[in-house]
């Protein structure tokens, strides 16, 4: 059976160059399909990490009851001191809570690439910010002085406004802040932002209401209780949520818009080459119908030309998997891409192309090429002897 | 149309061959409707934006507010023939996946700016008379089910009260409608000075006005002067036409076009393929037919126009019903895109990218066919 | 009578390759009209290539072919193509029927380049099935249809058009010899009763028999004293 398997499907693969036209419609069909849901996913998977990287297990955020965002959120001074002296909260070598009470201010910038304006993040932040958030350090420049309008912008958002460089004068509210410097925080959604000290820019915008209080926990373990402590208190009205499940549920809905385009689209695009699959290996089939005959004849069995007939297509849409995945992988993986994130502000990710998206690629690619082989097999094993032999 | 039995029957010589590139072709332009159908919703969003309004936001972002008081110096403005303004409530119904589109409105400015929103005139009277009352969209309100009368709360989750609670409740008088685009029929528009009254922060502010110019030509220098307004005050202003808007509005959320573009741009590839392969495997099949039909005196033109009609015959059928499943797969796409129909215009582009296939993937085999050696073919 | 078919010294040389084959030597015949001729010569005598050069499928390279009164070495492929539909209809040795219209349809294809109503074309199309004995037929397709049948099919298909000039290469080639005599008579028929002219090819010396003329053709020339009466 083995020895028979193998001669059969030799003798086929011998023959796909006599087909290359045909064999062609297998490949870059797949190929196509396999490309355009990686780089979709990619996409989801890159700006699911940008946001899912903004959260830490033992960083908490506290936001008024029922506001969804930052942006919707308020709390007053006094509020946000409760927070910050809740159970649970670390503090530092002087006693004072790792927390810091921020607003977020939503300003609209140039973009580079376009020329148009997009809405950006600027986030007042306390003095402990970057005790809580060891993962912003600067790369180029100095931090923000306290009382001056200073700012420090992330990588990101250095990248795609204009005018955001170190130096540079940004005018908003009758003000006009400097840009000192510039910082990056491991890719996540704070590199899109740029940020002061919270005192000036709740001056410059004249408001008196934070919109929210970051606190860095004892442990993870010290959630709960920090949570009902701040819940069950009377005077606030708060929701707590772990830092990474508010940035979950900020990227929700793009997440969900792209999950939904890489699967209804490529799922389309995947039964689109299953026919074109099908096409092929019928064609394979009824052009070698004397060749299996023949074989049949001699003695050959059936199951070996159906092997035969598989191992062809699953050749093929390996080929055109792997075409496809090294094609997304080569064109998109570390392209930039930005959409709207939290807090109605642009957040930038990165597509990642990871080694477990390329490796479910090349497996749908070969389920592809399974069910587009499976029904020419089956037709190449039933196939009469007699008539075939005769036919030709 | 005496070939058409010739044609078809050519076309189903090869029935699992045919139906296979045909559900290849169907799906290829079942995407084609779908994502240039979204493409082209958001644009056409952008283009029946209407030219004599403007729109005015703080220039600092869209979700800074501007003083109330701002708008009788729009008004006295010389082109200016209407103001109104609008501000985001952010408010869900029951759940945050209930998102309901709400905006406290002065009723009278906001219909008489917005004339494309119809509404009986004793429910504009009620909208006027009723503190609490609310005015919503024919589509709002068969989604939930309300109606006049209704008395609907809503949880805002921007706007508390000063007792710190964020739930409002209002009674619906009206239902508007907006025949010429139903997609904008699921706003919520309740009274502007019971929620200045009731509201914890913010008294006094609003979050964008609309600017009705008397004269499209002059929006250009309305827009300026309503800048120039405000220019060195602490709310300085931007003001655009309503397209610009909108248009900037789309880019922020990413480049569709670009992305929708490059997926079709694949599947086409790919299509091309697959049509044209089958369409080469056809006439290859076929070579001592074609001679025959040479012999019987049909012309090395007339050969070119078969083969090739043949492969528009393929492609038209297979795109029209690629585009009639989109189009009645279409609305299933509400809930992620929020976009109703899909543009007819669509369906035109489809059928012109159809005669495109067809004809690059039928040029080839057609040309064969046109210059076949009949001696040579009848020989085998 | 006069001369319907008249070729003038002609030679036709193929090139195959980088050779030059002559295939017909300075051949000159004459078939008048309302004759039924046969053919005949051993394979490789080239009469299936004079046949192709009456039928208006290929030209010589040399000489002058006259057939309905028309000069057709001097025609361009795209008048050569209107003179065949006008003037002569084609019988093959393996009926070459399209597999996947109907008796009628396959009919019918020859009246799709006249200007008749489809009314008119069907009218046709059944009086030339009526005449080849298979009007009961007309709706099945050429697998459903024995080789007798499909070849009078082909041969309705041939007439349809009302043509000049039968043109057939081994009719009864892929017949037995009962359908093949069917089929013979069936052309004598229409040679003496509809006045067809007819130039047939075979090898078959009993096929031969039904025409009222034999031509003998050996390494591209006639045979001296080959016209039998």
């Amino acid at each position: 059976m083995f020895k028979q398997t193998t001669a059969i499907t030799a003798m086929n693969l011998r023959a796909i160059p006599q087909r290359l036209g045909t064999s062609w419609v297998i490949v870059i069909g797949i190929a196509v399909t396999v490309a355009v849901l990686v780089s979709v996913l990619a996409m989801a998977q890159g700006f699911k990490k940008t946001l899912a990287s903004t959260g830490r297990p033992d960083r908490a955020i506290v936001l008024r009851g029922g506001s969804n965002a930052e942006l919707s959120s308020t709390l007053s001074r006094e509020n946000t001191l409760t927070i910050m002296d809740a159970t649970g909260v670390k503090k530092d070598a002087d006693g004072k809570p790792l927390a810091s009470a921020e607003m977020v201010a939503v300003v609209a910038l140039q973009q580079r690439k376009t020329g148009t304006a997009a809405n950006v993040t600027l986030r007042g932040v306390g003095p402990k910010a970057f005790e809580l958030r060891p993962e912003i350090h600067l790369v180029a420049g100095r931090m923000f002085q306290p009382a001056v309008r200073e700012l420090i912008v992330g990588k990101s958002a250095v990248a795609q406004f204009k005018g955001t460089e170190i130096g540079s004068r940004i005018a908003f509210r009758d003000s006009e802040w400097t840009v000192v410097g510039e910082f990056e925080s491991n890719g996540d959604a704070h590199e899109s932002e740029l940020m002061g000290d919270i005192e000036t820019v709740l001056s410059a915008f004249r408001r008196n209401l934070f919109q929210s209080v970051t606190v860095l926990l004892d442990s993870p373990e010290a959630f709960n209780a920090f949570k009902d402590k701040l819940t069950t208190d009377p005077t606030l009205t708060v929701d707590v949520k772990r830092e990474a499940e508010y940035y979950a549920e900020q990227s929700k809905q793009v997440s969900k818009l792209l999950n939904f385009l890489a699967y209804f689209v490529g799922g389309f695009m995947a039964i689109g080459a299953i026919f074109g699959a099908l096409n092929t290996m019928y064609s394979a089939v009824s052009a070698r119908s004397l060749e299996i005959a023949t074989l049949r004849a001699i003695g050959f069995g059936a199951g070996a030309v159906v092997v035969s007939v598989f191992v062809e297509a699953l050749l093929l849409s390996l080929i055109g998997g792997t075409i496809g995945a090294g094609v997304a992988w080569l064109v998109f993986n570390g392209n930039t891409v930005n959409t709207l994130g939290s807090n109605f502000t642009q957040v930038v990710f990165h597509l990642t192309v990871t080694p477990g998206l390329l490796l479910g690629a090349i497996f749908w690619a070969c389920v592809i090429g399974v069910v587009g082989g499976l029904f020419p097999a089956i037709r190449a094993a039933r196939l009469p002897v007699a008539t075939a032999l005769r036919a030709a | 149309m005496k070939y058409f039995p010739l044609l078809w029957a050519t076309l189903w010589r090869k029935k699992a061959r045919t139906i296979f590139t045909l559900c290849v072709i169907v799906i290829a332009f079942l995407l084609f409707g779908m994502l240039q159908g979204v493409n082209s919703a958001f644009n056409q969003a952008v283009e029946r934006a209407n030219v004599n309004r403007l729109v005015t936001t703080s220039s600092i972002a869209l979700t800074e507010n501007l003083p109330y008081a701002d708008m009788t110096q729009i008004e006295a403005l010389p082109g200016v023939a209407r103001v109104s303004h609008a501000t985001w409530f952010g408010a869900y119904y029951q759940d945050p996946k209930n998102f309901v589109f709400s905006f406290p409105v002065e009723p009278e400015r906001e219909f008489s700016v917005f004339p494309e929103l119809k509404l009986p005139k004793e429910q504009l009277d009620a909208f006027i008379h009723t503190r609490t009352g609310a005015v919503i969209g024919a589509d709002l309100a068969r989604k939930y089910g309300w109606k006049i009368g209704d008395r609907v709360p809503l949880h805002s989750t921007i706007w508390t009260k000063p007792d710190n609670t964020s739930d409002w409740t209002f009674d619906v008088v009206g239902i508007y409608e907006n025949p010429d685009d139903r997609s904008q029929e699921s706003a919520f528009f309740f009274n502007y000075s019971y929620f200045d009254e009731a509201r914890a922060f913010g008294k006094g502010k609003i979050g964008w006005y609309t600017v009705q110019v008397k004269d499209p030509t002059q929006s250009a220098q309305v827009a300026i002067a309503v800048d120039k307004l405000f220019a060195n005050s602490p709310d300085e202003t931007k003001t655009e036409t309503e397209k610009e808007f909108q248009q900037a509005f789309l880019k922020q959320i990413g480049d569709i076009n670009l992305i929708v573009t490059y997926i079709l741009i694949g599947v086409f590839f790919a299509l091309l393929f697959a049509t044209g392969n089958t369409m080469m495997q056809s006439v290859r099949e076929r070579i001592p037919e074609l001679a025959v039909l040479k012999t019987l005196g049909f012309s090395d033109t007339g050969m070119l126009a078969l083969v090739l009609s043949e492969s528009i015959l393929l492609c038209v059928l297979a795109a029209f019903l690629g585009l009639f499943a989109a189009w009645m797969m279409f609305p299933a796409l509400k809930d992620y895109l929020g976009v109703v129909k899909m543009p007819t215009q669509v369906i035109v582009e489809g059928i012109v990218v159809a005669l495109l296939l067809a004809f690059i993937t039928g040029i080839f085999p057609a040309w064969r066919a046109k210059r076949l050696d009949i001696v040579e073919a009848l020989r085998g | 009578m006069s001369a319907i078919v008249s070729l003038h010294n002609v030679v036709k040389t193929y090139t195959r390759g980088k050779q030059t084959v002559e295939v017909l030597h300075n051949l000159s015949i004459e078939i008048a009209q309302g004759d039924f001729v046969a053919l005949m010569g051993p394979s490789g005598s080239g009469k299936t290539t004079l046949l192709n050069l009456i039928g208006g499928l290929d030209r010589p390279s040399k000489g002058e072919v006259n057939v309905a009164g028309e000069r057709i070495d001097q025609l361009s492929s795209g008048q050569l193509a209107k003179w065949r539909a006008r003037h002569v209809g084609f019988v093959f040795q393996f009926y070459n029927l399209m597999p996947m219209l109907s008796a009628e349809r396959n009919v019918e294809l020859p009246l799709l380049l006249t200007n008749l109503s489809s009314a008119r074309r069907k009218q046709n199309v059944q009086a030339a099935l009526a005449v080849v004995g298979l009007a009961e037929r007309a709706k099945h397709k050429p697998a459903e249809l024995s080789g007798g049948q499909a070849q009078r099919v082909a041969i309705a298909r041939a007439l349809v058009a009302d043509p000049t000039l039968l043109v057939c290469d081994e009719p009864t080639g892929d017949l037995d010899r009962t359908t093949a005599d069917e089929i013979l008579h069936l052309l004598q028929m229409l040679n003496k009763d509809h006045g067809k002219t007819i130039v047939m090819v075979t090898h078959d010396p009993k096929a031969a028999e039904f025409a009222s003329h034999q031509l003998h053709l050996d390494k591209g020339q006639l045979v001296e004293g080959s016209v039998h009466a």
